[in-house]
């Protein structure tokens, strides 16, 4: 057991699971000497040659087709974005190609890889480097898509995608890397695609998120308890496939439901959370589903007083706690 | 895969069930076709199988409670996928200690394009929604805030109708006056607890008096007979039949039908046979009120009522008028021990038409009979006793000792009226009262 | 490393006379085949097909240069005469195009030519153009780390080398020096835009120089040069010399598919001056011309292709399309998710 930041525990999975089979390989920009502009892959290159810590060219659709290539013939490619803003040229790769090759082909082949994707804002990264991406692949079958926002558990879902037969789409909060530090075990473990975590319990509501949302979920729903309010927080950790059963079963026991997400709202996640609710929920809400999210604007802008306008924050939350306990 | 395991569609014009005692619990291992649960349905108790193979994982429908058919009552996995949900399945209480789910570490940020960058920008902390236009576009949910006092939620309206509770009468703490979920929690509560401090405590206080949860059957009975008692009116007729001749020749022909057939010769298949004869020249005692028409039934399915352990219950004897008495003897001496013993089958209880209650086997004379909806009448045969009657013959009266009985009617005074209830009850004394020792009863 | 014409080296292993032979077999019996399929469109029978005549000799010689036991085929859409080469029966060929049961490269999921052969490496995951050039080039780099001596062919058409992913490709193949066949069979049209429209250069394969392999620039309708410059770019690849761009041009014979009509943008000369350029036709005159073939035996090949399609297309039309059922399989492997 060891305390460890978010990148900290990414780096150390990817070392573990590389030295474990040999067929997992890195590629991507800037991921050898440099070690990734986020040190993700810091040290990889000298501890694995430049065979399996592969620099690409600045060419985004290549790497994830590539890593496509590689993983119908024998390997397990892990494959870096640098920045989730620059993935939609390896789009058609992924939700076009790499979803589908298993289907496609009735099986015959599939495709072990894994892509990771560091996403979101609050970074002062302006437009194109803050954007959230995960609807797009949360909406296409045959795609697994996470996001760990712990160090815990970035280790244990990057093992699990790592190991997994089929493409997985991890998506790493860039704001979490450093600014979250907690216990991971020494040990190898997983954890399995498709289980959300009860991070807080609580009997009032519900709140739903993900990503850097938890932990000011977390922040809203202490200062919650003082007035009097216990709130559950729920951290989906996989975004597709959803855990419908523990949303369910969380906002069928508190009757009220508030979903905060750092994505723009309009058919996004919570849209999706929103209407598993719905459907499942009906006679035991007390309360409308309530959504927090940013407001409906290219994210984000770069000006400090805007990203911070525009970003939800532990206040922001704990007003839409407040509001929604009132109801 | 897991699947889940609904409650069948067992009976017609049955749509709900309750559950009784589960056979098999989570984590066990179940062939198909194995009894998973007991179920009772105002027409049948019996044992749902299992539909296939695998481990049972979960049981949703609790024993007492009541559920639709169709509804999800289990789930199950195939055998070939033993997950038995690890550390997956987190109940309300698991969740992660702080130190796994991680802290904040101050001034440890990301830059914009993956440096280190302590962004001084703004040196006031974010700006919070109450002071500025930061709150834009968020809370959809609550941007129609539910200023209005009237409009019950979803799980408001559920539990008030469970606990029938009156709505208008609660004083909402939530917003604008609002009546909130805890709201209808705290008054069925106070009802409760009210409740109970309003009776003579010391009694309980003392241990002198028992309480009995009723049995799922039970609750079943009680649903039952107030529906019957609360929607069918009830009228009442009893006539007295001179059954010498049925005795007599029951006492004649006994040991030849029984060595015969291979069945027990009791009155019951007798009276039966009789009442369904009856029930075809009186087809409105064959009937059913529906939805403001009366329903006359084709089939003659006469219910025999029988006292088993769990309650009363029902077999049903199909086409009781096409039968003869050989025959329906030989159908009770199935069903009858059956049902005392709760191993009845659907088809057993589906389609009763009339019911024939046979209370003189328990020594009653007399009894007012509730009908069993959506029937429309329920007779009963009492004891046969032995008393002195007064017979007219050419002029002069005597008096003789002859086997009495009494039948009773219980009939639905919105489709029948006295003179037909004493018209089908003629038919079955003279019907009765016809057979003598050497009557040829097959 | 410019562009060259076809001038094959003389280290390069020849064809035999009967193996040339065989190869013609191939191509009559997927000539007849291929109109079979677009017979069966007018019937209503075959969705969508996108015909290969015109193609096959540079199909078949380019597969009789590889190893199918060991290397890699990213196929597109018009490789119709590549995969029979490869060994694809006609009742396979035409359970694609019938979209039945036992349709071996998708079970009938996917367009004909769509999905992952049964028995040889070759897939073709899309129906989006040059998709798979990337993917190709991740084979190769797969093999180049495994030490495998196996090469990948990765076939496009004129019009998927505009496409972004192609420069990608390339680009990262030249990069990795890897053991891969960039395979364009040129025939001068993307679906109804011309040559000219598509690139301002003469040739794809004087593009080659821009990422450091050779270009060479072959008459796709001549069996024994194809031949001879694959195996040259195959015995390159093997020996770890890196990529190889080969240009073979070729005559579309028939519209872009089943759903086009090429007389909208093609003028009546241009149509009929392609027969000239028929490779059944130029192959059955060398092989006359070398007397392995006469009119007789000639004549008797195509008598048993005929043949030998009708019995295919007998056996395939009575056969069963997938159940419904089918449709929820492998959809992704389950892992813990709940699709």
């Amino acid at each position: 057991m060891s305390e460890q930041t978010v990148i900290e525990a990414v780096r150390a999975t990817l070392q573990s699971e590389m030295r474990r089979d040999g067929s997992v390989i890195v590629l991507g920009e800037d991921v050898g000497s440099r070690g990734g502009v986020f040190l993700a892959t810091d040290g990889l290159i000298d501890e694995f040659g430049e065979n399996r810590v592969i620099d690409t060219p600045l060419a985004e659709s290549s790497i994830c087709g590539v890593a496509l290539g590689a993983a119908v013939n024998g390997f397990r490619p892990i494959a870096e974005i640098q920045f989730a803003d620059f993935v939609w040229p390896a789009i058609n790769q992924l939700v076009g190609e790499a979803s589908k090759v298993r289907y496609g082909t009735n099986g015959v082949k599939a495709a072990p890889m894994t892509v990771r994707i560091p996403y979101g804002g609050g970074v002062r990264g302006g437009l194109y480097h803050s954007q959230s991406i995960e609807v797009l692949f949360s909406h296409t079958p045959g795609l697994f898509v996470v996001a760990p926002a712990t160090p815990y558990d970035a280790k244990g879902l990057l093992a699990t995608a790592i190991r997994t037969d089929d493409p997985v789409i991890v998506l790493e909060h860039k704001r979490t890397y450093r600014l979250v530090k907690g216990d991971v075990p020494d040990e190898d473990y997983t954890i399995p695609i498709g289980k959300a975590e009860i991070k807080r319990p609580g009997t009032d509501m519900t709140i739903v998120t993900y990503g850097l949302m938890l932990h000011y979920s977390l922040q809203a729903a202490e200062m919650a308890a003082v007035n009097g309010i216990d709130v559950e927080v729920i951290d989906l950790r996989t975004l597709r496939p959803l855990d419908e059963d523990a949303i369910a079963e969380s906002a069928s026991r508190t009757g009220k439901a508030l979903i905060v997400q750092e994505d723009t709202p309009a058919v996004s996640i919570s849209s999706e959370v929103a209407a598993i609710i719905g459907e499942r929920c009906f006679f035991d809400l007390d309360g409308p589903i309530t959504r927090l999210g940013p407001p409906e604007l290219p994210p984000m802008p770069f000006s400090p007083i805007q990203e911070a306008a525009f970003m939800p924050s532990p206040e922001k939350i704990l007003a839409a706690i407040t509001k929604l306990s009132e109801i | 895969m897991a699947f889940n395991i609904e409650l069948p569609h067992v009976g017609e014009s049955v749509t709900e069930a309750v559950i009784g005692k589960w056979l098999k619990a989570p984590g066990d291992t179940i062939e198909k076709y194995d009894p998973l649960v007991e179920v009772i349905t105002d027409k049948v108790a019996m044992d749902v199988p299992s539909p296939a193979t695998g481990i049972l994982t979960k049981i949703f429908a609790t024993e007492g409670e009541t559920v639709l058919m169709g509804a999800v009552i289990a789930e199950m996995d195939t055998a070939e996928e033993v997950v038995v949900a690890p550390a997956s399945t987190q109940s309300a209480t698991s969740s992660p200690s702080a130190s796994r789910i991680g802290t904040l570490v101050q001034g440890a940020n990301v830059g914009p394009t993956g440096g280190a960058f302590l962004d001084t920008s703004l040196s006031t902390p974010e700006p919070t929604p109450a002071t500025s236009d930061a709150g834009k576009g968020i809370s959809s949910g609550s941007r129609s805030s539910l200023t209005r006092k009237k409009g019950f939620s979803p799980v408001v309206t559920r539990l008030a109708a469970e606990h029938d509770v009156d709505l208008d009468s609660l004083i909402g703490t939530g917003l604008g006056g609002r009546v909130s979920k805890k709201d209808v929690l705290a008054a069925v509560e106070h009802r409760r607890v009210s409740a109970s401090t309003s009776y003579p405590r010391g009694i309980i206080a003392e241990g002198e008096d028992e309480i009995i949860e009723p049995t799922p059957i039970r609750r079943m009975i009680a649903d039952h007979m107030v529906k019957a008692v609360s929607e069918i009116p009830h009228a009442w007729s009893a006539i007295e039949v001179d059954v010498t001749g049925m005795v007599e020749w029951r006492t004649a022909n006994k040991e030849r039908f029984e060595s015969e057939n291979g069945v027990r010769l009791t009155y019951l298949p007798i009276a039966l046979s009789v009442v369904a004869g009856a029930l075809r020249s009186n087809p409105r005692l064959n009937s059913s009120w529906l939805d403001g028409k009366i329903v006359l039934k084709k089939a003659i399915n006469v219910g025999v009522a029988v006292a088993a352990d769990g309650g009363l219950v029902v077999p049903v004897v199909h086409n009781a008028a096409d039968a003869t008495v050989t025959e329906l003897a030989g159908v009770l001496d199935g069903v009858v021990p059956r049902s005392r013993s709760g191993n009845m089958t659907i088809e057993d209880v589906r389609g009763g038409t009339f019911t024939l209650n046979n209370t003189g086997s328990l020594g009653s004379v007399w009894g007012g009979a509730i009908i069993n909806h959506p029937q429309a009448a329920i007779l009963t045969t009492e004891a046969i006793v032995k008393r002195p009657v007064v017979i007219s013959n050419g002029g002069n009266d005597d008096i003789v000792v002859r086997s009495m009985m009494n039948i009773c009617l219980s009939f639905d005074h919105r489709i029948i009226d006295g003179a037909e209830a004493s018209e089908f009850l003629q038919s079955v004394k003279s019907g009765i009262e016809a057979i003598s020792s050497d009557s040829d009863l097959r | 490393m410019s562009a060259t014409a076809n001038n094959p080296s003389n280290t390069t292993e020849q064809l035999s006379g009967a193996r040339l032979l065989e190869l013609y077999q191939t191509m009559v019996l997927s000539r007849y085949l291929d109109e079979r399929v677009w017979l069966l469109n007018r019937q209503g029978k075959a969705a969508i097909a996108a015909s290969a005549q015109g193609h096959e000799a540079t199909q078949v010689a380019c597969v009789e240069a590889t190893d199918p036991s060991k290397d890699h085929y990213l196929i597109y859409y018009r490789q119709f005469a590549a995969m029979m080469a490869l060994g694809t029966t006609p009742e396979e060929m035409l359970r694609g195009f019938l979209a039945k049961e036992d349709d071996p490269m998708s079970a009938a999921r996917q367009f004909p030519l769509h999905g992952a052969h049964p028995r040889v490496d070759l897939f073709n995951f899309s129906n989006v153009i040059a998709t798979q050039l990337p993917q190709a080039a991740g084979v190769a780099l797969a093999d180049k780390l495994k030490g495998s001596d196996a090469v990948t062919v990765v076939f496009f058409g004129d019009g998927a080398s505009s496409q972004g992913d192609t420069h990608e490709a390339m680009n990262f193949a030249g990069v990795h020096k890897l053991p891969l066949i960039f395979f364009c069979e040129n025939n001068r049209y993307a679906i109804s835009v011309p040559i000219e429209k598509q690139m301002r250069v003469e040739s794809v394969a004087s593009r080659a120089v821009g990422y450091g392999f050779p270009g060479v620039l072959v008459d796709g309708t001549d069996v024994v040069a194809v031949h001879e410059v694959t195996k040259a770019a195959v015995d390159r690849a093997r020996a770890g010399e890196g990529p190889t761009l080969i240009e073979a041009s070729v005559e579309r014979l028939l519209p872009h598919t089943t759903d086009d009509d090429h007389t909208r943008y093609r003028s009546a000369e241009d149509i009929a001056h392609m027969a000239e350029r028929d490779p059944v036709k130029i192959l059955s005159a060398l092989l006359k011309r070398r007397d392995l073939l006469n009119d007789d035996s000639d004549a008797e090949i195509h008598a048993a292709s005929k043949k030998r399609v009708n019995v295919a297309t007998d056996t395939v039309d009575a056969e069963p399309y997938p159940s419904v059922d089918t449709m929820f399989d492998h959809v992704v492997d389950s892992v813990g998710g709940n699709f």
